[in-house]
C-alpha cells in the first residue's frame, strides 16, 4: 500500500523537494550576505545534500530481492530516465567535459556526441529485449542465451574490469570535490566521499539507488544551469546560454588571428597548424563509435531498464534518458565558449597586476597559472615548465588552465556569490556519487547474484543473499577507494577506456544474442574473450609499455579492433558450430515480442519471483 | 498465459517490420552519427543561428534528432505492437 500511494505521487515529493531544495539555496545565500564565512556555505551544501541521499536511502531500505535488484519493476519512464541521467553522467561529464571542449574546441564535440547518440542502439538493439527477459543482470541473459556458466563468467569478468576502471574515476571525482570544498587531504576526502556513496546503495541496493539518483539528477542540473544561464545574460543580455553561444564562438574566431591561434576553436579535423588533418579525422570518429558501443554495453545503463513496469515503459524510458542527458550535454560547450571568450576579452594581454580576481583565486589552489614573471611558479603550480618573457603583460602562451577550472570556476567569472560556487560543487558531487552507487551496484551484484548464487550456491536463502551482497559491495567500495587514492591515470582518459573495453566484451554477444538466432554459446563465447583480449592487449601495450600505435589510432578507442575482432570471431565460430537448439530458438522467439512469457531453454536459469 | 500469441507466419511478419523499423533507426543513427559531420569543414562555413553549422550539428543538431528519433521509435513500435496484439500494456 505504502508502495504505491509513494509511486502515485511521485511528482508531488520531487516537487516538495526541489522547492525545498531551492529554499536551502536561497538561505545560504542570505546568510552568505550577512557575513557567514565561505567556508560554512561549502560545508552546508556538501553535508546536507549528503545528508539528504542518505536518508533517502535510509527509507528506501529492504529486505526484498526483487526490490534489491530491480527496485520492483515499478519505477514509471519518466522517472528511469531521470535516474538514468543521474547515473550516466558522472563527475567526467560534469566538471571534465567543459574543460576538455576549452581544450580542444571541435574535436571535443566527439564526447559529447558519443555520450548520446549510444542511446539510439540502446532503446533499438538492446533495452525492450533485456526488460522482457526480466531477470536481475546482464550477465543472466549471456548465461541463459548461452547455456551456462563460462559466458556468464565472462560476461562478470568483462563488467568487472570496465565498470571497474569507471568507478575509481568516479571516486576521484568525488576526492577533488570534497577535497577542494571541505578543505582536507584528497586520500582522507575519498573515504568520506566513500562513507556517502554507500549509505545509499547499501541498505536498498537498487530502489535505494533508483530514487537517490532522481534526487541527485534535479540538483545536478540546477548546479550546471544556473552559473552559464548567468553568465550568457552578462555577456549577451539574454539568459539562453545554448543559442548564444554562437555569438561567443564568432568573437572567438575574430579574436583568434589576432592572437596568433594558428588551430580555430570551431576547425573541423585541423592539426596544430590549422591545416587538415586525416588522422584526427580518423581518432575523431573512431572515438565516437566506441563511446556510443561502449554505451549499449555498459551494465550499469542496460540494467536500469530492468526497473521499468513494461517493455513499452522500457522503451519510452530510454528517450527519457537521452532527453535529461541532452539538457547537460548541449549546455557544456557554451561553458567553454564562454569561458574562453572571457579569456580572450579579459584577461590575455593585461598587465600582471590587473588580472580580475579569479585568476588569482584559482591560481592560488594551482588551477590556472599567469606565467609571465621568472619566478611565476612561486605563485602558480600550474607555470611549472612554463617560461614567461617577463614583460609584466599576460600573453596567451603565458596563461594556463587546468580543465577542470572551466566549470568550478565559472561562476566567479560572472561574478556570482560563492553561494553559486557551493552549489556547483554540490552538483559536481551529486553527479559523481549518483555514478559510483550505479557502478558500485551493478559490481556488487555480478559478484553476489552471478557468482555466488549462481554459480556457489544456488541453495542460498534470500537473507544469506543479500548479505553477501552488502558485504561484497563494502569489499569493492573499499578497495575502489584504495586505487582511487593513489591517484591513477586521468578521470576522462579511464572513463572512455571502460568504454572501449566493454564494447569490444560484451557488445557483440547481447546484440547478437537477440538479433541472430544462430550465434551458438561457444560462438559468443569465443568472441567475448577474443574481443576483451584484443581492446586489453592494445590499451596495456600501448599505455605501459611504450608500444606504437596501431594507424596512429589512439587507445582510448581500442575498441576500434577489439568490437570488430569480436564480431568476426562470433560469426565465424558461430557457423562452424552446430546450430542452437529448438528450445533456445523458442526461448529468442519469446523476447523478442512484448506480451508472454519468456520460455527459458534450461529451467535451471528461472528466477525466483 | 500462452506463450503462442502469435501464428508463426504472424509472428515472422512481426519480427520483419520490427527489424524493417531497426534498419531505418540504424539509418538515421549513422547519418547523424557519423555521415553528416564527415562534412563539417565545409558546412562550417555556412551560419545558422549564430553558429557555424559544422560545429553547431556536433554540439546541437545531432543530439536534438536523437532524442527525437527514439521517441518516434517508442511510438512507431507500440503501434506495430497494438496491430499484432502483441502490447504488453
Amino acid at each position: 500500500m505504502a508502495k504505491s500511494s509513494f509511486i502515485d505521487n511521485l511528482g508531488k515529493i520531487y516537487a516538495y523537494y526541489t522547492g525545498g531544495f531551492v529554499g536551502f539555496t536561497i538561505l545560504l545565500a542570505i546568510l552568505e550576505q550577512l557575513g557567514v564565512p565561505n567556508k560554512i556555505i561549502g560545508y552546508a551544501f556538501i553535508f546536507l545534500t549528503i545528508g539528504v541521499y542518505a536518508l533517502i536511502g535510509v527509507l528506501s531500505r529492504t529486505a526484498e530481492v526483487s526490490e534489491y535488484y530491480v527496485a520492483g519493476r515499478v519505477v514509471p519512464a519518466f522517472y528511469n530516465g531521470m535516474a538514468t541521467g543521474a547515473d550516466w553522467m558522472s563527475a567526467a561529464s560534469f566538471i571534465g567535459m567543459a574543460g576538455t571542449l576549452y581544450m580542444l574546441g571541435y574535436d571535443g564535440l566527439a564526447f559529447v556526441l558519443g555520450w548520446t547518440g549510444g542511446y539510439v542502439l540502446v532503446a533499438v538493439l538492446l533495452a525492450p529485449y533485456l526488460r522482457k527477459f526480466g531477470q536481475f543482470t546482464v550477465p543472466d541473459f549471456l548465461g541463459a542465451r548461452y547455456g551456462g556458466n563460462l559466458a556468464r563468467l565472462i560476461g562478470v569478468a568483462v563488467l568487472i574490469t570496465a565498470s571497474f576502471a569507471y568507478v575509481v574515476a568516479q571516486i576521484f571525482g568525488v576526492g577533488i570535490i570534497a577535497s577542494r570544498f571541505l578543505g582536507i587531504p584528497f586520500e582522507v576526502a575519498v573515504f568520506v566521499g566513500l562513507a556517502g556513496i554507500l549509505v545509499c546503495s547499501m541498505l536498498g541496493g537498487m530502489r535505494a539507488v533508483t530514487w537517490t539518483q532522481v534526487a541527485q539528477y534535479i540538483i545536478l542540473i540546477v548546479a550546471y544551469l544556473i552559473p552559464v544561464v548567468w553568465m550568457s545574460a552578462k555577456v549577451t543580455g539574454v539568459p539562453i546560454p545554448q543559442l548564444m553561444y554562437g555569438q561567443a564562438l564568432q568573437k572567438i574566431t575574430a579574436l583568434e588571428p589576432t592572437l596568433g591561434v594558428a588551430k580555430g576553436h570551431v576547425a573541423a579535423f585541423a592539426d596544430a597548424k590549422g591545416q587538415f588533418s586525416m588522422t584526427s579525422a580518423v581518432n575523431f570518429f573512431l572515438l565516437i563509435a566506441c563511446l556510443m558501443i561502449g554505451t549499449a554495453s555498459l551494465p550499469h545503463i542496460l540494467m536500469r531498464y530492468f526497473t521499468t513496469p513494461s517493455v513499452k515503459q522500457a522503451r519510452q524510458s530510454v528517450g527519457w534518458s537521452l532527453f535529461f542527458i541532452f539538457l547537460l550535454y548541449f549546455t557544456a560547450p557554451s561553458y567553454a565558449a564562454f569561458a574562453k571568450l572571457e579569456v580572450y576579452q579579459n584577461v590575455v594581454g593585461l598587465g600582471i597586476d590587473q588580472l580580475p580576481q579569479w585568476v588569482r583565486a584559482w591560481g592560488q589552489v594551482g588551477l590556472v597559472g599567469a606565467c609571465d614573471a621568472a619566478n611565476a611558479v612561486d605563485t602558480f603550480a600550474m607555470c611549472k615548465g612554463v617560461a614567461g618573457n617577463a614583460d609584466g603583460i599576460l600573453q596567451l602562451s603565458e596563461f594556463k588552465i587546468h580543465p577542470d577550472a572551466i566549470v568550478l570556476a565559472t561562476p566567479e567569472i560572472a561574478g556570482l556569490p560563492y553561494v553559486v560556487a557551493g552549489l556547483v560543487a554540490a552538483g559536481g558531487l551529486a553527479a559523481a556519487l549518483s555514478t559510483a552507487d550505479g557502478l558500485l551496484l551493478a559490481i556488487a551484484n555480478a559478484l553476489s547474484h552471478d557468482v555466488y548464487y549462481r554459480m556457489i550456491d544456488p541453495k542460498a536463502d534470500t537473507k544469506k543473499r543479500l548479505i553477501a551482497s552488502r558485504v561484497l559491495l563494502i569489499c569493492v567500495a573499499i578497495v575502489a577507494a584504495w586505487v582511487a587514492s593513489m591517484k591513477p591515470s586521468t578521470i576522462l582518459s579511464m572513463v572512455a577506456w571502460a568504454f572501449s573495453i566493454a564494447a569490444s566484451g560484451l557488445f557483440p554477444a547481447l546484440v547478437m544474442g537477440v538479433w541472430w538466432k544462430r550465434t551458438t554459446s561457444t560462438g559468443a563465447v569465443a568472441g567475448m574473450v577474443v574481443g576483451f583480449g584484443v581492446c586489453l592487449y592494445y590499451l596495456i601495450t600501448t599505455q605501459f609499455y611504450d608500444a606504437p600505435l596501431w594507424f596512429g589510432i589512439k587507445n582510448i578507442s581500442c575498441g576500434a579492433f577489439g568490437i570488430p575482432a569480436a564480431f568476426l570471431t562470433t560469426v565465424v565460430v558461430s557457423l562452424f558450430t552446430p546450430a542452437p537448439s529448438k528450445e533456445m530458438q523458442d526461448f529468442i522467439d519469446s523476447i523478442r515480442v512484448p506480451k508472454g512469457d519468456v520460455v527459458l531453454a534450461d529451467a535451471r536459469h528461472s528466477i525466483d519471483k | 498465459m500462452s506463450n503462442q500469441a502469435l501464428t508463426p507466419e504472424r509472428a515472422r511478419e512481426y519480427w520483419g517490420r520490427t527489424s524493417g523499423l531497426m534498419w531505418t533507426m540504424l539509418g538515421i543513427w549513422f547519418l547523424f552519427s557519423f555521415v553528416i559531420h564527415m562534412f563539417a569543414p565545409s558546412l562550417n562555413s555556412i551560419t545558422f543561428l549564430g553558429f557555424p553549422l559544422g560545429f553547431y550539428m556536433a554540439a546541437q543538431g545531432s543530439l536534438i534528432i536523437f532524442v527525437i528519433a527514439i521517441f518516434w521509435y517508442a511510438s512507431k513500435q507500440n503501434s506495430i505492437d497494438e496491430e499484432f496484439g502483441v502490447a504488453d500494456e
